[in-house]
């Protein structure tokens, strides 16, 4: 089944509280996937700084460690958080490229989960309630987010294998559903020059959305292309650096519900993930149509 | 959340109200009684599903599947209902005051649905028998694969399924949807001759091989 929920704040009064909801949220959506679960929070951006959530597949703990080799290796000071299994790099945004390349060469253990000015993700393996408190999501404030609680289908239980998927900056995705034509797209965006990290079909629509950026097109347009050339079921949701957009396949074979007020725009697989949003009672509550992009920007 | 309440329960109580519903699934699911149901606020999946008797009134919008599988009673939704709604109902009365989502009707097997506001696509899928009424318009693929069952829409129909067809709006389908249109509280409201009925075709019962191509 898997459940979905995103949230898209436009009132600056509830940003502190954006991670507290995003949890609550997908606390209800819990029983809909209890393998693992996944937020993607826009936080507060630092100046010149770009930001890497990375995870370690050997449950690396000493990140402090990391942070002082990779920053003296840099020669630059780059800080570094660690919350739960995840840690978050703030290095200067001319360096990210050079960050990337040191990881890559001297820390084999180390998958980069995200790069932006904003997003920062945390997933892992387990109970979506347990995921949530373990990285403390509820205390993240931001201006928009999305989550994932999966019941795996395509591809193994792992922490890598969790949702969102980001393959560009700033740029995620969460997908409930599966999709049948992932082995041949992969190989294609693998030749289009997209790093695809997992076997999981949504790394695939990720990756997708990418090629499509980069080829010029906007995500409205990337999006209603994904309808023709991914087969399967699927309902999105994803996340850009000032937007949120949702897309559902032709047949609308996953759930989707949708709520805005003033305050915000959420999604969610189901009605009773929203009951927690403020003023939810007087939303306007609406299903999104089949193969049709929504998109809202800040 | 009141469920599988059978005639034969031990109580005198013939009516409930469910408050602070929040979008809970399976609410008034199974129930085999004559009684009266009001559920203030919205309701998640299968709300009233099986309903056997029972008047169930939602005062908010429903999830996916209400009214699936109902026997009998009445089902009447205030606000929107999301997808499959009234699914293999076998009778009864599911009233929707607002939109209806996708596959509403699906594979219906007697049930009378009333949509006053429009219905998504692949509607009336396979319907078996029953009536399906929309005041508004239609989605794609209306009546895919229908066997039997009579479908009235109002508004515009975005395109006809496999095996569907408009057929003529005859004096007695006027008086079979001004029956409907009076049990839904719209009988002078609303004027049976703006719909139009569609239906099987029939090519779809046997096999023939000239027909492959439209399964």
């Amino acid at each position: 089944m898997c459940g979905i929920a995103g949230l898209f704040i436009k009132e600056t009064r509830l940003q502190p509280r954006l991670g507290e909801l995003l949890a609550s949220m997908t606390s209800t959506l819990c029983s809909r996937g209890p393998d693992s679960a996944g937020f993607a929070l826009y936080t507060a951006e630092e100046s010149g700084k770009t930001k890497l959530t990375l995870t370690s597949v050997d449950a690396r703990a000493d990140y402090d460690a990391l942070g002082d080799m990779l920053s003296r290796s840099l020669g630059a000071s780059v800080s570094l958080t660690s919350r739960y299994t995840h840690a978050v790099l703030s290095v200067p945004t001319s360096l990210a490229q050079s960050c990337r390349d040191w990881l890559l060469e001297n820390a084999r253990d180390i998958r980069i989960l995200s790069e932006g000015l904003n997003l920062e993700i945390y997933k892992e393996v387990g109970y979506p309630d347990e995921v949530a408190r373990s990285f403390n999501i509820g205390s993240i404030p931001g201006t928009h987010g999305i989550a994932h609680t999966r019941m795996a289908t395509e591809s193994a239980v792992t922490t890598t294998g969790a949702h969102p998927f980001s393959t560009g900056p700033d740029q995620c995705l969460v997908h409930n559903g599966s999709l049948s034509n992932h082995a041949s797209l992969r190989r294609e965006l693998r030749r289009d020059g997209i790093v695809v990290q997992t076997e999981n079909d949504t790394e695939v629509a990720a990756g997708y959305l990418a090629r499509e950026l980069k080829r010029g097109r906007t995500l409205g347009e990337a999006l209603k292309s994904s309808v023709d050339d991914l087969d399967g079921f699927f309902t999105f949701v994803v996340g850009t650096k000032n937007g949120f957009g949702v897309l559902r396949d032709p047949i609308a074979c996953k759930p989707a519900v949708m709520a805005e007020t003033d305050e915000y725009v959420a999604f969610a697989s189901e009605y009773r993930s929203l009951t927690c949003l403020p003023g939810i009672k007087s939303a306007r509550v609406f299903e999104p149509k089949p193969a049709t992009p929504y998109f809202w920007e800040h | 959340m009141l469920q599988a309440f059978d005639s034969g329960t031990k109580t005198n109580e013939a009516s409930f109200r469910v408050l602070n519903p929040n979008g809970a699934h399976a609410i008034s699911v199974g129930i085999n009684a004559p009684l009266d149901v009001e559920i203030a606020g919205h309701v998640g999946y299968y709300c009233g599903g099986m309903n056997k008797w029972a008047s169930i009134i939602i005062d908010g919008n429903a999830g996916q599947g209400v009214g699936e599988n109902m026997m009998s009673g009445l089902i009447h939704v205030k606000g929107d209902a999301s997808q499959c709604a009234g699914a293999t109902a076998h009778g009864g009365l599911l009233l929707i005051e607002g939109n209806a989502s996708a596959r509403c009707g699906i594979s219906m097997k007697g049930a009378d649905i009333v949509v006053k506001g429009g219905i998504g696509h692949l509607s009336g899928f396979m319907a078996q028998t029953g009536r399906l009424v929309s005041f508004g318009d239609a989605g794609e693929a209306l009546g895919d694969s229908i066997y039997e069952g009579r479908i009235y829409v109002r508004g515009k129909v975005e395109s006809l399924g496999a095996d569907c067809i408009e057929k003529e709006l005859t004096d007695e389908h006027r008086a079979e949807l001004f029956a409907l249109l009076k049990r839904a509280g719209e009988a002078h409201n609303v004027d049976v001759s703006e719909f139009r009925r569609y239906g099987s075709a029939r090519k779809l019962y046997n096999f023939h091989i000239d027909n492959a191509g439209a399964y």
